[in-house]
């Protein structure tokens, strides 16, 4: 794979672009562009978790402290709106946008200027979430949307003009997905190295491709499902109203159809490098290439006939329910064989423990926990127990936070030299590793018991016999909150210098971003590598 | 302020772990089950949880072995296998691909089928129904057979809830009036909804289901063994989501018996009071109990309300308007229609649904009289009535 003939064009190409904020407004580079991204990713990380601790301190002890239990709705809601838009989607893009060009050999991505579109949608898209809060303050509207970011109808029908904001905010996130998407999938089927066939390509590339295909699927649904929200809500279509001849249930599969796969947008380009680590870092080949790009395929597709999942207590027929169950069960399959994969990926190598390395095992073994949990929600009578309870928060929580920012974690401290040119402190990443490791399992553990034990999720307030757990837990968020102040650092510090990084950054890395210099020139390869 | 408070929850935290986690009632699994369904559903947990947990740990076993031979450091030699690659080691990887297939839907998927089929069967055999209603926030019970109808709302003071008072035992867990079950009988539960989507859920009974407007969903317990069940509603009904408690009190069939009769009684003598006239006094009396119980929520108890959600009754034009034209007929749009009939697409319910026509009169006189409106007029049990 990685003997490639590498350009070793100089930078001449350099002058002539704008620079100062110009370079960054009209950019149409894919390095400056993903850069871009996982800045705003980081910057709504913390937005995000700063809510949501303001959420685990009003939770800390029974009783209303803080704030009122609407103010709290709102920022439940608007906490996962963020973490999932404008966080975990926007890194992944990022990563997409540095890496899917230096991996595949190509200069920038197919279409650079819709490019710097779909970037700059973000930015309003956030504004308008967060807007109907500092409006509020003003005395203008009653706030966010405060309807959890399910916004399920009628209670969306009913809410205030934050519905409106967070309607309008998706669309432009959706809109901005689908460019990317668009983008991407441009990108990789037409400018590839001479060489590199479709079965060659990096994992990575492998697994945004398919993510692609399912935001062009799936996103749509969602933009019509809030569109039929807007009109119920502003033009009496009844849509959702049982009252007009509608179906309030209608709203929870349109959203779900693209609720579910959703999921697994935000998990595949992660399981896609994840294996780049591993083998990395044990020194050894990855096992399983082409069992993995299998799985991935079969868990796209799988993603989007199991989406009422989520909402089995609605009442279904019986035999859809068995439908559900059973085909939901049936998606543990494809993901124990990456599972099975990753391990054997390690198995006998000559591993090392570098930050990124620890943040993939941790990824492993915790995500671990996530899968296994889903594959116990799947049973439909003892989910009966357990939707909408905290066992269901914990359980998605091991799968967004662990499986997701902890694996975006990995692959960022994986990268970052490549990105900067220079080494990040190894010593504060280790820490940054197991401060988050510990106080992650410290604040979800809990929850998976006061979820067994009845407490309902999204409640402002509980009963006492919930008071212990839920104390653990806020100690937990906070120190899980706090603790990322060190990875802003650790990025901070690495960005402005440090030592400087080897073009392989990595003894055992391979793939062709590794052929580069570390930061690679600004048109990534200006001579096409070509593969043998 | 916030920082105060926010202070003072630590040092509440801290108190109550030096006092050796006074009163910790750790729970580690579901509470304790007191109908069938609920009983198999812990089963079917508990096989499931023991299965992933052992599949867990013996994947985290092969982990940490490795991590702890296969590392740089002592000097282990990378191998370079990328597959399997003779025909025993692909048959090996199939192995516990065929495991994992035989757990999903044999030792998991029976017991599953079996749990399933059970909690689907809601009528086979049912001894009677109990039809629910959720509304913001409060829960209405209907027992159609004996033409029992009550509204149950949560009890436990403002003054707990912003710990302004010691919190009571069944803090957030206590309402008004219970809906009193007996036990040892199929119990078919109906349930539906006036405004959002609510879950009607009680742990112990493994029951839980939406209630939504304009559909019928259904569940069912029989509870064996008497005593007082309590749950919560558990989807995001709006602010008062957290404060929909559910206390269901399982008797014996004798005592069940008397508890219908006295709530017949009950219901006969409120028709009774419709029918006379009642003085101002005792309508003003009488409203501002209603008030407290049913409007206070939303239009607080200044009657401020927090617009523009829930709008101000303190100086409504609706209020100080007329709610009967001069031949006594309901003026649409009025007071009295508004309170009967609610304003569809809000918060604001049909109240003629939960409320009895000498509540509803005796409401809207409070609330014309009250917070500095002065209409100076009433309404009569008799006068809702009609109306219905
Ligand atoms: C500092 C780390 C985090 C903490 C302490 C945290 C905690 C919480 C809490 C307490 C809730 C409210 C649960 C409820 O009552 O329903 C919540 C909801 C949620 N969180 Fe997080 N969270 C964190 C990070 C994340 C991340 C990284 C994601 C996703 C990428 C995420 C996704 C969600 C979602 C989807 C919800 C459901 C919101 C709703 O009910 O509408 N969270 N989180
Ligand atoms: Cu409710």
């Amino acid at each position: 794979m990685t003997t490639a003939t590498i350009a070793t064009h100089d930078d001449h190409h350099d002058h002539g672009h704008p620079s100062g904020i110009q370079r960054w407004l009209f950019t149409t580079n894919h390095k400056d562009i993903g850069t871009m991204y996982m800045i705003f990713a980081l910057i709504m990380f913390m937005v995000g978790g700063a809510m949501i601790m303001a959420v685990r301190a009003e939770l800390f002890q029974p009783g209303l402290q803080l704030m009122k239990p609407e103010f709290f709705n709102q920022l439940i809601g608007v906490h996962a709106l963020i973490m999932i838009f404008a966080a975990l989607m926007p890194v992944a893009t990022g990563l997409a946008n540095w890496l899917i060009p230096m991996m595949i050999g190509a200069p920038d991505m197919a279409l650079p200027r819709l490019n710097n579109w779909s970037f700059w949608l973000l930015p309003p898209a956030a504004t308008l979430l967060v807007m109907p809060f500092i409006l509020a303050l003003f005395g203008i509207g009653t706030g966010a949307v405060a309807t959890g970011w399910t916004l399920y109808a009628p209670l969306s029908v009913q809410g205030g003009m934050g519905v409106d904001f967070a309607i309008f905010a998706i669309h432009l996130l959706g809109i901005s997905s689908i460019l990317a998407s668009i983008n991407v999938v441009v990108t990789i089927l037409n400018m590839r190295a001479p060489g590199m066939t479709l079965m060659k390509m990096p994992l990575f590339v492998w697994a945004w491709l398919i993510t692609a295909f399912l935001l062009i699927a799936t996103i749509p649904v969602l933009a019509g499902a809030v569109t039929m929200l807007l009109t119920d809500r502003h033009f009496d279509t009844h849509f959702f109203d049982a009252a007009g001849g509608g179906d309030p249930i209608l709203f929870q599969h349109l959203f779900w159809f693209f609720g579910h796969p959703e999921v697994y947008i935000l998990l595949l380009p992660i399981w896609g490098f994840m294996p780049h680590i591993l083998s990395a870092f044990a020194r050894k080949p990855i096992y399983g290439h082409k069992a993995q790009i299998y799985s991935f395929w079969a868990i796209g597709i799988m993603s989007v006939i199991v989406w009422a999942h989520h909402f089995f207590t609605v009442g279904m027929p019986l035999p859809a329910l068995l439908y559900f169950m059973y085909s939901t069960m049936a998606i543990s399959l494809p993901l124990a064989v990456l599972f099975f994969c990753w391990i054997a990926t390690i198995w006998r190598g000559s591993m090392t423990f570098e930050t990124p390395m620890l943040f993939a095992l941790g990824f492993v073994i915790l995500f671990g926990i996530g899968g296994l949990t889903g594959l116990v929600l799947a049973d439909v009578a003892a989910d009966a127990q357990y939707h909408h309870s905290y066992f269901v928060v914990a359980h998605f929580h091991y799968t967004l936070f662990a499986g997701g920012i902890m694996g975006a974690m990995a692959g960022v401290y994986f990268w970052l030299p490549k990105f900067t040119g220079h080494m990040y402190d190894e010593k504060l990443g280790k820490t940054h590793f197991w401060l988050t490791a510990i106080s992650f399992n410290l604040t979800f553990i809990p929850q998976f018991f006061l979820g067994l034990a009845g407490m309902p999720r999204r409640i402002p307030d509980y009963a006492l016999q919930f008071t212990e757990f839920n104390m653990i837990s806020s100690i937990g968020a906070f120190s899980l909150g706090l603790s990322q102040l060190l990875f802003v650092y650790i990025i901070i510090k690495c960005a402005r210098g440090g030592e400087k990084a080897s073009d392989k950054v990595w003894e055992g890395a391979k793939g062709l971003e590794f052929t580069l210099t570390s930061p690679p020139p600004y048109h990534s390869f200006t001579v096409q590598p070509v593969m043998k | 302020m916030a920082y105060k408070k926010l202070f003072a929850s630590w040092a509440g935290f801290a108190a109550i772990f030096s006092s050796g986690l006074a009163h910790a009632e750790y729970a580690w699994n579901f509470p304790e089950p007191v109908t069938p369904l609920a009983l198999d559903t812990l089963h079917v947990h508990n096989e499931f949880m023991l299965i992933s947990i052992a599949i867990f740990l013996v994947v985290l076993a092969i982990m940490i072995y490795s991590i702890f031979t296969h590392r740089k450091s002592k000097g282990h030699q990378p191998a370079n296998f990328t597959g399997p690659s003779t025909k025993s080691q692909v048959l090996w990887t199939l192995v516990p691909f065929a495991m994992l297939l035989f757990i999903d839907f044999v030792v998991m998927g029976i017991p599953a089928y079996h749990s399933v089929v059970m909690m689907e069967d809601t009528k086979t055999d049912a001894d009677m129904v109990l039809k629910v209603t959720g509304s913001q926030w409060k829960w209405q019970y209907e027992y159609p057979a004996e033409g029992i109808k009550f509204v149950s709302t949560l009890t436990t003071p403002e003054a707990q809830i912003y710990n302004k008072e010691a919190k009571g035992e069944h803090y957030l867990l206590d309402v008004d009036n219970h809906v009193v079950l007996p036990v040892n009988k199929k119990v078919r539960i109906l349930l539906t909804s006036t405004d959002v989507i609510h879950t009607w859920w009680v742990p112990q009974f493994g029951a839980k289901r939406d209630a939504i407007p304009g559909f019928m969903r259904e569940t069912w317990a029989r509870i064996e063994k008497p005593g007082i069940y309590r749950g919560q509603c558990a989807e995001l009904c709006g602010k008062g989501h957290g404060f929909m408690p559910i206390v269901v009190e399982a008797v014996s069939e004798a005592d069940y018996k008397v508890w219908v009769a006295q709530q017949k009684a009950k219901q006969e003598s409120a028709a009774a009071s419709a029918e006379k006239q009642w003085s101002k006094d005792d309508l003003m009396k009488q409203g501002a109990e209603v008030y407290a119980k049913q409007c206070v929520v939303c239009h607080q108890a200044n009657g401020q309300g927090l617009p523009p959600t829930f709008p101000a009754l303190a100086g409504s034009k609706l209020i100080n308007g007329p709610m009967l034209d001069a031949g006594g007929r309901l003026v649409k749009d009025g007071h009295l229609d508004r309170v009967m009939n609610g304003k569809p697409g809000t918060a604001m319910q049909a109240f003629k649904n939960t409320l009895s026509d000498a509540e509803i009169a005796a409401v809207v006189t409070f609330e014309r009289n009250s917070f500095g409106n002065k209409m100076g007029d009433m309404v009569q049990p008799a006068q809702a009535k009609a109306l219905r």
